[in-house]
């Protein structure tokens, strides 16, 4: 009990040598409504520290360079009095968690996110010039999330809606296994824009226990990598509208054109029930 | 209706007290009652009867009589009656025998073979009703040691230099446990959570959000929880509670998530949850972003950078085998609280095989945990809740000494809100207003009465509580905290005594 019990101490990764936001000034340079934050050598939650104070301080566009994965960017920024959602650019590699409960803010990545980028975010925005790791949207509620290259496994995993919150999350290259699955709602884009000619998506079990919300995947899919769940529909005149708004909207992020996208095959992978597991009790 | 089935409980109409005033056959939710004017007689269908007693108790003659139907089949211990009928069931069906409640088998009670001690000549003991008796609980870490600065010159200035985690006061041990609304009708949820803030502890939300009108009011008298299907779950819930509670596990049903059917998704439950009317609220088995220490401690600090580091991290796990291991890895992880669900915990729905089977009881889980924190000097990281069949105020007492902070009750305020353990909690016609969304049926739930029925549940408890303190010796409940020298066993072997810790009766 008094720390010296070297063989059962507990060590704190996480709050162990943490120090007081006011030793750490020297890395925040800030310029009106603007800042600039060094996180060489930030601990996760000193870094957060830093964004919070300096948020409350009026800043509204934040600059965090050197971040080597630091976890829960924006995640402690639920500010609801704040007038203005904020803007932080975010680079090169941000860790674990990116905006996991994200309260409106806009995060802009340039390089790559970690696992849980966007878990259970509640709303805003997610850019990554990059790819991003596993269960990227977990039960996100709202907002949108892009991302320029490959994810990994679990993306979209039980993403969900409610009346006018429909999250979104756009993938511009292709996923990994159980690719939304679990999916309650929400809107997915799966482009596949770095897949060779005829090259199918990697994922399987697609959309596997899926009972909400859509997916939209562009190039080729077998029906073996689907979950039992799910349905192959065509697109209609909604699905496209829907589609374009969203692969425009990416296209401005990245620099792609969008009507080279919007030409390949899409096609609409939908719940065959919204009640996939009503059949299995005996009452 | 099932084929080949003997009903499970019969009635008995005592004609000559009956009036015709047709009460059981309003407050029957299954149609059991019936009125045929031509012969001015009641009748009933006996096999749809669940025995709650609800049409027994309201009959203002006392004309009804409800008891197991005594029709048997050859006896028989191993193929007994319940699991012939099940078999049965699931001919007819193929599908997954589903119940309610908590597990029901008769298992080892370690709670009736454990004594309590009292005093006798060597120290006095005392008196709750003249002299002062402390139940005050603080639930979360707690510092190593606890240093104090005081200037020598002027005694009044103290201050406590040591750094002091978020904790969370509670005035007695007690705290109802995670009963969702959706699972419960909106009444009894209300009535949970205005019990708790009138009684100054708190209640759990369980998976199924906090209603947007109840965060200003209820939130710093809410646990929230954090579960698989993250229902309900935005940062504003987060922070209106007062602490958050990970579920990665419950005692009615370790190891599975749970599916709330579409059809008790109604438009309010839909708007709390989060998640379109009449879809299916499927929690998955596990959270997926946590499959090792590791990742849970990513989510317990995801939840405390969301909340500003400012309320504790409770994780909740069934207790199975290896639960003393798994509670310092989630001490380790950084929780602030870790409650226990054992194998008799309730649950508004869960399969009769794993309900009966999963788990380990939670006497040992929690001596076993308790022992492992305090040998790997962690104890103090914690609090430790302890759940899952806890009935009266002296398992509260006995499960202190084995080393909880405080107990969850969920089935023993149910049975305060009028429930009588009929266990058809799952097809959501609970007679008694409970587990029910039909607006008929929860309608018979004031919340007004029932959180006052809940606060005197928990008032009498306290006293009681109080009392067997007095008789101790002791006048504060953290002397008791795991101490196990005011225990002994009974009936007990060896290894259960050496799992609880505690000495045999005499010794």
């Amino acid at each position: 009990m008094n720390n010296l019990n070297v063989k059962f101490g507990l060590r704190n990764m996480f709050l162990d040598g943490v120090r007081p936001v006011s030793e750490l000034v020297q890395h925040v340079n800030t310029n009106g409504s603007n800042a600039y934050i060094d996180a060489l050598g930030l601990k996760h939650k000193e870094l957060n520290d830093l964004l919070r104070e300096t948020a409350l301080k009026g800043v509204t566009s934040i600059t965090v360079q050197n971040v080597f994965g630091q976890r829960y960017i924006g995640t402690r920024l639920y500010l609801p009095n704040l007038a203005k959602k904020m803007e932080i650019k975010i680079a090169p590699n941000p860790g674990n968690d990116l905006g996991a409960f994200l309260n409106g803010h806009r995060l802009i990545v340039y390089g790559n996110a970690q696992d849980g980028a966007g878990n259970t975010m509640d709303d805003g925005e997610i850019i990554i010039h990059g790819r991003a790791g596993d269960i990227v949207a977990m039960s996100m509620r709202g907002g949108k999330i892009f991302i320029r290259d490959n994810v990994g496994y679990r993306a979209a995993i039980h993403m969900k809606e409610y009346t006018g919150k429909v999250p979104a999350l756009v993938i511009g290259g292709t996923a990994q296994d159980f690719f939304g699955e679990y999916m309650a709602g929400g809107r997915v884009i799966l482009l596949g824009l770095n897949l060779s000619k005829n090259e199918r998506h990697k994922a399987h079990y697609i959309g596997t226990g899926m009972h909400g919300g859509v997916i939209y995947l562009r190039g080729r899919v077998e029906e073996y990598q689907l979950g039992k769940e799910v349905g192959i529909r065509a697109l209609d005149s909604h699905d496209w509208e829907i589609v374009g708004q969203y692969v425009s909207e990416f296209s401005s992020h990245f620099g792609f054109d969008p009507a080279e996208i919007l030409q390949e095959k899409f096609q609409k992978l939908l719940p065959v029930s919204t009640r996939p597991y009503g059949k299995i009790y005996a009452y | 209706m099932y084929s080949y089935l003997l009903p499970e409980f019969a009635i008995e109409r005592n004609e000559e007290r009956c009036i015709r005033c047709r009460v059981c056959e309003r407050q029957c939710a299954t149609d059991v009652h019936y009125y045929d004017a031509e012969p001015d007689k009641m009748f009933f269908h006996e096999e749809a009867c669940v025995g709650c007693q609800r049409c027994a108790v309201f009959c203002p003659t006392n004309a009804l009589f409800i008891r197991p139907h005594p029709a048997e089949y050859r006896p028989n211990s191993s193929w007994n009656r319940e699991k012939l009928q099940d078999l049965k069931k699931q001919a007819e069906t193929g599908g997954v025998i589903l119940t309610g409640s908590g597990n029901d088998k008769p298992y080892r009670i370690y709670w009736d073979h454990l004594v309590l001690n009292a005093s006798q000549v060597t120290n006095p003991s005392i008196d709750p009703l003249r002299e002062p008796m402390e139940l005050k609980t603080f639930l979360g870490r707690k510092p190593n040691t606890l240093e104090i600065e005081f200037n020598e010159l002027n005694g009044s200035e103290v201050k406590i230099k040591s750094e002091l985690y978020p904790n969370v006061s509670i005035t007695t041990p007690i705290v109802f446990s995670a009963m969702s609304y959706g699972a419960i009708s909106y009444q009894a949820y209300k009535s949970l959570a205005m019990a708790a803030k009138k009684f100054g502890t708190l209640f759990n939300t369980g998976e199924g959000g906090l209603p947007l009108n109840m965060r200003k009011e209820y939130g710093s008298s809410a646990i929230v929880q954090c579960a698989s299907g993250r229902f309900g779950v935005d940062p504003e819930y987060l922070n209106a509670a007062c602490a958050i509670e990970i579920k990665i596990g419950q005692g009615a049903k370790p190891g599975i998530g749970g599916h709330l059917p579409g059809e008790k998704v109604s438009e309010n439950i839909a708007v709390t949850r989060m998640i379109p009317q009449g879809t299916d609220a499927l929690s998955p088995a596990p959270q997926h972003d946590i499959y090792s220490i590791e990742d849970l401690s990513m989510l317990i600090y995801a939840l405390k950078e969301a909340t500003n580091y400012e309320k504790p991290v409770s994780v909740k796990i069934a207790a199975v085998h290896n639960v003393a291991a798994i509670a310092s890895g989630i001490v380790r992880a950084g929780a602030d609280i870790v409650a226990i669900d054992g194998l008799r915990g309730g649950t508004g729905a869960a399969p009769k095989a794993i309900r009966d089977n999963v788990g380990i009881p939670l006497e040992l889980a929690l001596a076993a945990v308790d022992k492992r924190l305090r040998e790997e000097g962690i104890r103090n990281k914690c609090s430790i809740l302890a759940a899952g069949g806890i009935r009266c105020s002296a398992d509260v007492m006995k499960a202190i000494a084995l080393g909880a902070d405080a107990v969850y009750i969920g089935t023993a305020a149910l049975v305060a809100m009028g429930c009588t353990l009929c266990q058809k909690c799952y097809t959501g016609k609970c007679t008694w207003g409970i587990c029910t969304q039909d607006p008929y049926l929860s309608k018979r739930l004031n919340p007004e009465i029932t959180s006052q029925r809940l606060a005197n549940l928990l008032r009498g408890w306290s006293h009681e509580i109080k009392e067997m303190l007095g008789g101790m010796g002791i006048n504060a409940i953290e002397s008791l905290r795991g101490n196990r020298e005011h225990l002994r066993g009974v009936e007990l072997a060896e290894w259960e005594l050496d799992v609880l810790g505690v000495k045999g009766a005499g010794e």
